[in-house]
């Protein structure tokens, strides 16, 4: 490889090892935290600048395209966040094949069933279902 | 040591605490007047408002260890004093915004 020198630590490990893809759970887990740094303080100081969290405020709010879609963004990028935050700490702790096999696959059902109720109340919300 | 520790355990807080709790109030925003009557119930509860008040400081003290995480994940920060230094400030920090965001929060009365 006559990249070899010039190739970060990063690009030398993408796609190696027995599962290829530690390297992009590594990034993705980093670039997801930099959507959730933005999102999160979003989250934050629209509840405080909202002059009530009464809900027909929160539905009104809501339903502005504005608020539903970093909501749906937030929803998305938290749950796989969490999903890859966990996986790194199920990796770490629970060292029987079958046990950390069973913990990551409870965890990716309890992440996207999570996320998809999540998606299916803020929707219900925004396309004018609720309240 | 203590801030990396942090860390994870604010980061699984926040998977078993936050994502639940954020997915309850949309539920209740979406439903009818009891289930957002019965969110905001457990919400002003004593034991409720401990929680969320826990559930402010971890995403406060994640957030601003995670910052610096990736400081170090640029190869930066990486000199004892200053890396101890910006651990310290994670914790006052992050102890300073959840005891601001709730003075307010209580103080206005909610």
């Amino acid at each position: 490889m006559s990249l070899g020198d010039s190739a970060t630590p990063l690009g030398k490990v993408r796609g190696l090892g027995s599962a290829h893809a530690g390297g992009e759970h590594w990034l993705s887990e980093r670039v997801t935290s930099i959507a959730l740094v933005l999102l999160g303080l979003w989250l934050i100081a629209s509840l405080l600048l909202l002059p009530d969290l009464q809900q027909r405020t929160l539905v009104e709010w809501l339903r502005l395209p504005s608020a539903a879609v970093p909501m749906a963004l937030l929803i998305v990028i938290g749950f796989r966040h969490a999903l890859e935050g966990m996986k790194v700490v199920v990796d770490d702790y629970v060292h029987d094949e079958g046990n950390r096999f069973a913990c990551n696959t409870i965890l990716l059902f309890l992440a996207v069933g999570g996320g998809a109720l999540a998606l299916f109340a803020l929707g219900r919300i925004a396309f004018g279902g609720g309240a | 040591m203590l801030v990396s520790i942090l860390h994870r355990a604010t980061g699984v807080a926040l998977t078993f605490g936050g994502l639940i709790v954020l997915t309850w109030w949309l539920l209740a925003i979406a439903g009818d007047a009891n289930g957002f009557a019965a969110f905001g119930k457990a919400a002003h509860h004593p034991v409720g408002i401990i929680v969320l008040i826990g559930l402010t400081w971890s995403f406060f003290q994640h957030l601003l260890s995670g910052i610096r995480h990736l400081v170090t994940d640029t190869g930066a920060n990486f000199e004892l004093r200053a890396n101890k230094t910006s651990a310290i400030a994670t914790i006052v920090v992050s102890l300073l915004l959840t005891a601001t965001l709730w003075f307010y929060l209580l103080g206005v009365g909610r």
